[in-house]
């Protein structure tokens, strides 16, 4: 398992840098002279000299690549070409928001896919599998901030169970859990819909194997054969379908941030686009892509914890 | 044994003489979800196309004597804070949706599969690089790689079709790739090979039609996916800029005026939400029929 863990991570590497190097190059082909964009058409030509040598915009574009990475690596983000203030501490204070947002949501899909896609999949062509299956095609279809703006308007607005905006003061947890709840659940029930329709396929296909009929046949409860055998082998495709729809829902996520007025990396990410603040855009983008990687990596490992086959290929 | 026991007369006529394209037809007009999203789905078209006509007021037009008006006999959907009639803004936010999902669709359709089948026919070091970028651009969130490709080219309407169509082209070279490196093999394309057709040539006369099916049904239920991508940037204020109304835009103006006026973002948010789902049933009902296997 280790050798498999240290394959893994050293194979994530060259797909985090190509990353890396495709956000870099995007912003560099952006049109217009970032230094113009920022100081405005009306700035002498001596301001414009002086910002691009403090940004170093003047260097060639290797040059600007190396210390770009060489920062990255040393953890400096660079600064807000607007307000000056660096990217790092920015990123540091709304990092916990997304990464919350975005792991209730799994968390979530997780919890409540799971179970109703076993259950769909047993009572096949019952009144619980339609219900399901329509949920689930109601589920992928709904985006996933229009979701939120349903739960806040059913829940909070006019049942008033949960705050509307915020996330909460930072020192009380469940303060904290309270303005989660909504946003949480916004993402979750997208997620619930994927991870069920793919239990649900995967459970079928594993329910007609021998196997199963053989574990049924020597007389085991109905219990154990659903979770101990069939849901063991269909754990695969659905910890896929989790990997794959825990990047949409990063994604998502954005939109959802926006909605409930979250203090997360999405609310930076949008200002900075509005502002045009590409050294902001640039490290918001590089954390995304990270982030993006590692949950793919995280995929991967949960693969071989699952499948011992795996492990050895 | 008598002819009597083999008489074909226990066949139905249809099932003899019946062509495989018509038997794909009765089989997708059987799947009555699929059937159901389509007609949605045309519906919606007949929205966009003929939006000037069935919009009963100017979607730009203000108001100041009907600001905020609830759903009535009048305005169906309500006005907004300036007096402009939901219901028309609406119908003519349909066709932003539509031309985006259906165009960036299409563009990443013609790009995407081209990418593929050069990769899976050129293989070695072309194929490889041009896979690992596709692996690359998947790896993110559709929507923030739409975002940044939008920082570099601007807001806009075309804009925004370029950028989901960048967005959704690593798809379908992702899905024209392993059936084409498949076909590469068959004996018909070193059969034309020999008598010397030339490399575009094979791609697009012997392998293309070999993979068409499968993008065609794909791009039905990426539209789907593309439209949602729309909503979401134009939700975010990074598409198209207003007064033009897009669904997207209507859902983020209206936010703030959920408590008192919750209209505004309600029904622009559930016209994205049948639009997907029309769209979603139609795709995956097309995909029964070409393969069968994932009929549940």
């Amino acid at each position: 398992m280790a050798r498999y863990i240290v394959r893994r991570i050293l194979l994530a590497i060259p797909t985090l840098l190509t990353v890396l190097t495709l956000v870099f190059l995007l912003l560099r082909v952006a049109p217009g002279d970032p230094a113009v964009v920022i100081l405005g058409q009306y700035a002498s030509e001596e301001t414009l000299q002086a910002f691009r040598e403090r940004m170093g915009l003047n260097r060639p574009l290797w040059i600007q690549y190396l210390s770009f990475l060489s920062d990255l690596l040393r953890g400096n983000l660079g600064e807000s070409l607007i307000s000056g203030v660096p990217v790092a501490e920015q990123v540091r204070a709304a990092l916990p928001y997304t990464l919350e947002l975005t792991a209730s949501g799994i968390f979530l899909g997780a919890l409540f896919g799971v179970p109703l896609g076993v259950l769909t999949a047993v009572r096949r062509n019952s009144f619980v599998d339609y219900l399901g299956r329509t949920f689930s095609l109601a589920g992928l279809s709904v985006p996933a901030f229009f979701l939120g703006i349903l739960l806040m308007y059913l829940l909070s607005i006019k049942l008033n169970l949960f705050p509307t905006l915020g996330a909460g003061s930072p020192g009380n947890l469940m303060d904290r859990l309270f303005h989660l709840t909504l946003p949480g659940l916004a993402l979750g029930l997208v997620m619930t819909a994927y991870v069920t329709r793919m239990t649900r396929s995967a459970m079928l296909n594993v329910l007609r194997e021998d196997y199963i009929r053989t574990a049924r046949a020597k007389g085991l409860r109905e219990q154990v054969v659903l979770y101990r055998h069939a849901l063991r082998s269909a754990l695969i495709p659905i910890i896929s379908i989790i990997g794959i729809y825990s990047i949409v829902l990063l994604g998502s996520s954005v939109m959802v941030e926006i909605v409930f007025s979250r203090p997360g990396l999405g609310k930076i990410m949008l200002t900075a686009m509005k502002q045009r603040d590409y050294a902001v855009l640039q490290s918001v983008m590089v954390i995304y892509a990270a982030f993006a990687v590692l949950l793919n990596l995280l995929t991967d490992l949960l693969y071989g914890l699952v499948d011992p086959r795996i492990r050895y290929d | 044994m008598t002819d009597e026991l083999v008489s074909t007369r226990a066949i139905p006529e249809w099932a003899v003489k019946e062509r495989p394209r018509r038997r794909r037809w009765r089989t997708f007009l059987r799947n009555r979800t699929a059937v159901a999203g389509m007609v949605v789905a045309l519906l919606v078209v007949m929205t966009a196309l003929f939006a000037p006509w069935i919009a009963p007021y100017d979607p730009l037009a203000q108001n100041v004597f009907y600001r905020l008006t609830p759903p009535e006999r009048t305005h169906l959907m309500g006005t907004d804070s300036y007096g402009r009639d939901v219901f028309s803004r609406l119908i003519w936010g349909a066709r932003i949706s539509l031309a985006v999902g259906i165009l960036s669709v299409a563009f990443g359709m013609i790009a995407g599969s081209l990418l593929g089948l050069l990769a899976a026919y050129r293989g070695k070091t072309l194929g490889a690089l041009i896979m690992r970028a596709v692996d690359v651009l998947m790896s993110f969130p559709d929507e923030i790689l739409g975002i940044m490709i939008l920082a570099v080219l601007g807001a806009g309407l075309d804009r925004l079709i370029i950028a989901i169509g960048i967005v959704m082209t690593p798809r379908f070279a992702r899905l024209s790739y392993g059936p084409a490196l498949a076909v590469k093999e068959k004996e018909y394309v070193e059969a034309a090979r020999a008598i010397g057709s030339s490399d575009w040539k094979i791609l697009l006369r012997h392998i293309l039609p070999n993979v068409a099916g499968e993008i065609v049904v794909m791009g039905s239920l990426w539209t789907a996916t593309a439209i949602r991508v729309e909503a979401n940037l134009n939700f975010l204020g990074l598409g198209v800029p207003p007064p033009i109304p897009t669904w997207g835009n209507m859902v983020q103006s209206g936010i703030d005026q959920l408590t008192y006026a919750p209209w505004l973002s309600l029904f622009p948010g559930l016209a994205i939400m049948i639009t997907i789902l029309a769209f979603n049933m139609l795709g995956d009902g097309l995909r029964d029929i070409i393969d069968p296997r994932l009929q549940e």
